[in-house]
């Protein structure tokens, strides 16, 4: 019995986060499962939206970003780029050919955005960071609360549809930017560590005009536990990029 | 010298003084008008919430940018042009919106502008196929436009992000704007934006396109 108790014990420890794909080559990229249920993170994000959110805007942003890849690879076929992660080739975005830049910029954008945003919420979140991460934090912002101050007006003041986002570049420094559509940091060479995504489609169908008010239900969900996991993921996978 | 003529040199001298406040236009109809092509939930937190928020923070915008010149801040005066070609750009485009829209929609233009298409795009289903395509396939939030050049003296589509206002970024007169923020039709058609677009044919107001384009060519 004990060895059934162990090998559970493992495949949790072990079972991958949705990020962990983004780093290798597919044929194809393949949406992944949210890890919890879709009414998990209620009542901060309501169900609904999570639904339409992933299975819908989530979803095609993947199906297009294939169909620009599939062209690229086919017109191409000796490009290493084209056959990179998709992490890789958003680092690289202004060597992807430019029949295929802007489909890729916004699909491929999207298509990691969301699978950062799902992977760094959680139900029974909250709260605030620890350990190293809020050393850092403190280093940078001068506290968690300046932070969040900031890392919320920043949310707040945003024109048209983008994400705010918590990064870490290169030097460990931790930043907050904003980017624009579906934008992602790794093409201003930053690892993104937590975001809020400010597209309305995020938030209208309960919050409708009122952001300031999912974005401060939105903090109920921010998972400080898998924060730093990311974190190390992109410490790790640095070398292999 | 007359008072009127003393008046006249005060209010020149303070131009400012008593400035003019921009203010939320009425609807031309009522929330459900549109319906079943927008819903009352929409056209009425559209219009009350966010045309108003661009209205109200217009103002806003306008006030810090006479202190700024008042004071010859020039970095806040620069500072500043976002929210006022965000909110200036939002207040012009949703104020052509409401009436380039009816409950009464005839289905297609008539007399000059029709002609006109049918110069410049071949047929009216042409130019449906062609706004509709360029406007659903927008990235993030933003507008599709049927537009006059006057410069080459014919109608134009374009397609503006954000609230950038198409005349002052583009120089095209606008007849005709889809609104396709995620705001004007997530409530009802949820992230099926190319379904929305399809529908809002339904509802032109193509007397008030036709009395745009009649207008444009004459000024």
């Amino acid at each position: 019995m004990l060895w059934m108790w162990l090998l559970c014990f493992v495949f949790v420890c072990n079972s991958e986060r949705i990020y962990e794909g983004l780093v290798v080559y597919h044929d194809e990229l393949k949406l992944p499962d949210l890890p919890y249920d879709y009414n998990a993170l209620e009542p901060y994000i309501d169900e609904a939206t999570v639904k339409v959110h992933h299975l819908g805007h989530h979803k095609t942003y993947g199906d297009n970003t294939n169909k620009a890849l599939k062209e690229w690879r086919e017109a191409d076929p000796t490009s290493p780029l084209a056959r990179s992660s998709i992490v890789r080739i958003l680092q690289e975005i202004t060597e992807v050919p430019e029949t295929w830049q802007v489909a890729i910029r916004n699909n491929g954008g999207g298509f990691v955005n969301h699978v950062i945003y799902w992977a760094t919420m959680c139900p029974n979140g909250g709260g605030s960071p620890s350990g190293e991460l809020m050393m850092q934090i403190n280093r940078a912002f001068g506290s968690y609360v300046a932070f969040q101050e900031h890392f919320t007006s920043a949310a707040s003041k945003l024109f048209g549809s983008g994400y705010v986002w918590l990064c870490e570049n290169v030097k460990g420094g931790l930043v907050i930017m904003s980017t624009k559509n579906q934008d992602s940091p790794l093409s201003d060479g930053l690892y993104p560590l937590l975001v809020v995504d400010i597209w309305e489609h995020a938030y209208y169908l309960k919050h409708q005009n009122k952001r300031a008010g999912y974005i401060q239900s939105w903090w109920n969900t921010v998972c400080w536990d898998e924060v730093p996991k990311l974190q190390r993921f992109w410490h790790q996978s640095r070398n292999s990029l | 010298m007359s008072v009127v003529s003393s008046l006249v040199r005060l209010a020149r001298a303070a131009p400012f003084a008593a400035r003019f406040k921009h203010t939320l236009p009425p609807l031309p109809y009522a929330y459900n008008a549109l319906e079943p092509v927008i819903s009352r939930e929409i056209m009425e937190i559209h219009h009350t919430k966010h045309h108003a928020a661009y209205v109200n923070n217009l103002n806003v915008a306008e006030d810090q940018l006479k202190d700024y010149v008042e004071r010859g801040d020039v970095n806040s005066m620069i500072a500043v042009q976002n929210a006022v070609k965000f909110n200036g750009g939002g207040h012009i485009n949703h104020s052509i919106f409401w009436n380039n829209l009816t409950p009464l929609g005839e289905g297609q233009p008539k007399g000059d502008l029709l002609a006109a298409i049918q110069r410049d795009f071949g047929s009216f289903d042409t130019l449906k196929t062609q706004l509709a395509s360029k406007t659903v396939a927008i990235q993030g939030s933003g507008w599709g436009w049927l537009g006059y050049n006057k410069e080459r003296g014919k109608l134009d589509l374009a397609v503006c992000s954000n609230q950038d206002p198409l005349q002052a970024t583009t120089g095209l007169i606008p007849l005709l704007g889809i609104d396709v923020w995620e705001h004007a039709y997530y409530l009802q058609y949820k992230n099926v934006r190319g379904d929305y677009v399809k529908a809002i044919w339904n509802i032109v107001n193509w007397k008030d396109v036709s009395a745009r384009y009649d207008a444009a060519i004459k000024g």
